[in-house]
């Protein structure tokens, strides 16, 4: 464990220092949140605590991204072969990564709120608690999700072509971007076989208030589970080596990771109630809204 | 007598239908230099490697310290440090940084200030590793390896694609080194090196250790010639010149004829005047010792860069 700390604390000093890197984890997100805010709230208080659920949900996905491609980079450059000859292991590197990108995520979390409430006018700081939990595991669970894909493809091209994919499946099909209501029904029901959809309307709950202590819980923990997995698969497939390339038969596990969410999102179509909780929110903010805004 | 540091016994690697390694076997002492002397793809690094923890043999046994590198990981590495044929860090890590991290890894390290005053780099303690030059990159990893203060250590064409000056300051430092008796195992293509730092060298070809020895021990296996390299005005048959007096054997190589002569005033005598009657001219003579690159191709037929 110790030397996890030591190179998360070194991964977060090199971050700082990487223009890449604030562009994506601190500009493009804020940007998301000016846009919103601009065109979406309007002025509404109501609107924009919603929004702001969505805008931390596509802050935390962006632990997805980046890790991925610092983890092939570092490889490709001989970079962890050099790692690989101090008696450190992969659960280290790996754990390092989770743990720096969550300290690098908080601040970009807390700086949305704080525009979010003194610039943009927002009326509540929702279940801060329950954001907090949501943040910390969903950062954790998207890093690894990324160091996954890491782990199972071989050059730094696949794994961008990869990374898109599921990048627009998680920005277009979680709510995040597109409300999932506009989305055609199979689509609705195929959203909830995403990790990105229960983030994100989970935050949306829980800035709204309106999810329970059960239903944050229920989250955090199938966020939690698929954590779990993922570092597992991606700390057994991890590769220190340039041309240490992974068979295709290894690319196989990915679906393995993404079994909690494939259960989970079976359990959701058949019995459970979520589609239903994330048009009530929605609807919730907008009946708030109207009368806001007449005021 | 104490039990070698190093034991390789028959390492057998393929690399799918390459086979980089037949069957090398080697010993290295406490406190020795020893040099794998090759050319690319003799498999020198891919011994060095499996010695590293690196890479597993296909057959074969590999010891350093007693330890199987592949299987005794941690305890493995805080004894061994290493230079890679190539290595990298990130961009935006500073010299002084890189030097504190990796020293936090072990249990026994050294101190990284002096490391950065005996490698030259205390004025670039606050570069990033993407502004130092090739030499200053190559002494970093070479500090890097001496964190640990390791019992061994492995360069793997520590001085590789160096300018001959900064080449020169590695050799001083592995010197450095080879006086506080560290055993060290380096790989090199570069005669130099080998004749210089090593106490016994490894010819390696093919993936066999060809030959095995002290420097000068292999130099005297070259059957007692001596080197005769001239330059002419005009090509010749180098059939013709390897009949002259004294000539053992005869070769062209980059516009010269070298000749390996046992009785060289008699072959030199014998050249000047086969060059009078051929209306021939000479350039240049050089007359030098066998070095280890005459016995590599000696025993190969191939020159060591070929």
């Amino acid at each position: 464990m110790r030397h996890t700390w030591i190179l998360s604390l070194n991964r977060i000093r090199l971050a700082l220092r990487s223009r890449v890197f604030i562009f994506f984890s601190l500009v493009m997100p804020l940007g998301f949140l000016f846009l919103y805010a601009a065109v979406f709230a309007r002025g509404d208080r109501h609107a924009m605590a919603y929004l702001l659920g969505a805008v931390l949900g596509l802050t935390v996905m962006g632990s997805f991204w980046g890790l991925s491609m610092q983890l092939v980079m570092f490889r490709e450059a001989g970079i962890l072969r050099r790692f690989r000859l101090a008696p450190i292991g992969a659960g280290a590197m790996l754990g390092s990564s989770i743990i720096s990108n969550y300290f690098l995520t908080l601040p970009t979390i807390l700086i949305e709120f704080v525009i979010a409430r003194w610039l943009f006018k927002m009326d509540t700081w929702g279940n801060v608690w329950g954001i907090l939990l949501l943040v910390t595991v969903g950062s954790a669970t998207f890093a690894a999700l990324g160091l996954i894909v890491a782990s199972v493809t071989n050059t730094m091209q696949e794994t961008q072509v990869i990374n898109n994919v599921i990048w627009i499946a998680f920005l277009f099909f979680s709510g995040a971007t597109i409300p999932l209501f506009s989305l055609p029904g199979w689509l609705q029901h195929a959203s909830l076989f995403l990790p990105a959809t229960y983030l994100v309307s989970g935050l949306e709950g829980a800035m709204l208030n309106t999810a329970s202590a059960g239903e944050l819980v229920g989250d955090f923990i199938v966020l939690a589970i698929g954590l779990g997995v993922a570092f597992e698969i991606s700390r057994q497939l991890f590769r220190w080596e340039p041309e240490a390339k992974v068979s295709g038969r290894a690319k196989i596990w990915v679906v393995v990771a993404m079994i909690p969410f494939l259960l989970l999102g079976v359990w959701e179509n058949v019995y459970g109630n979520r589609l239903n909780q994330i048009r009530t929110d929605l609807q919730s903010m907008m009946q708030r809204s109207v009368p806001d805004q007449q005021k | 007598m104490s039990q070698p540091v190093i034991q390789v016994e028959e390492l057998f690697k393929n690399y799918g239908a390459v086979e980089a390694l037949r069957g090398v076997s080697f010993f290295v002492e406490e406190g020795e230099v020893f040099g794998l002397l090759g050319p690319n793809g003799a498999g020198k690094t891919s011994t060095v490697e499996i010695l590293e923890g690196l890479r597993a043999p296909d057959r074969g046994r590999a010891t350093v310290g007693g330890l199987d590198p592949q299987k005794s990981g941690k305890e493995f590495k805080e004894m061994a440090g290493a230079v890679l044929q190539s290595t990298s860090l990130p961009d935006k890590m500073k010299t002084g940084e890189a030097l504190e991290l990796f020293a936090k890894f072990y249990r026994r390290r050294a101190d990284t200030k002096r490391l950065l005053q005996r490698f030259q780099l205390e004025e670039k303690r606050n570069a990033f590793y993407s502004e130092l030059s090739g030499g200053q990159k190559q002494r970093l990893a070479l500090a890097l390896a001496l964190v640990n203060e390791p019992r061994v250590l492995f360069l793997d064409e520590a001085t590789a694609g160096l300018d001959p000056q900064v080449r020169r300051e590695i050799y001083d430092i592995i010197e450095e080194l080879k006086r506080e008796k560290k055993t060290i195992l380096l790989t090199t293509h570069y005669i130099e090196e080998a004749e210089r730092l090593c106490d016994r060298v490894a010819i390696v070809d093919q993936g066999k250790v060809i030959a095995l020895g002290t420097p000068r021990e292999l130099k005297q296996r070259s059957g007692g010639t001596t080197r005769i390299e001239v330059r002419l005005a005009q090509p010749v048959n180098d059939g013709a010149l390897s009949h002259l007096e004294g000539v053992a054997d005869c070769r062209e190589s980059e516009g010269a004829y070298v000749l390996h002569s046992t009785r060289v005033p008699q072959t030199i005598v014998a050249l000047v005047k086969h060059l009078e009657a051929t209306g021939n001219e000479l350039h240049s003579l050089e007359i030098a010792a066998p070095s280890l690159e005459d016995v590599f191709i000696e025993m190969t037929g191939r020159r060591l860069r070929e």
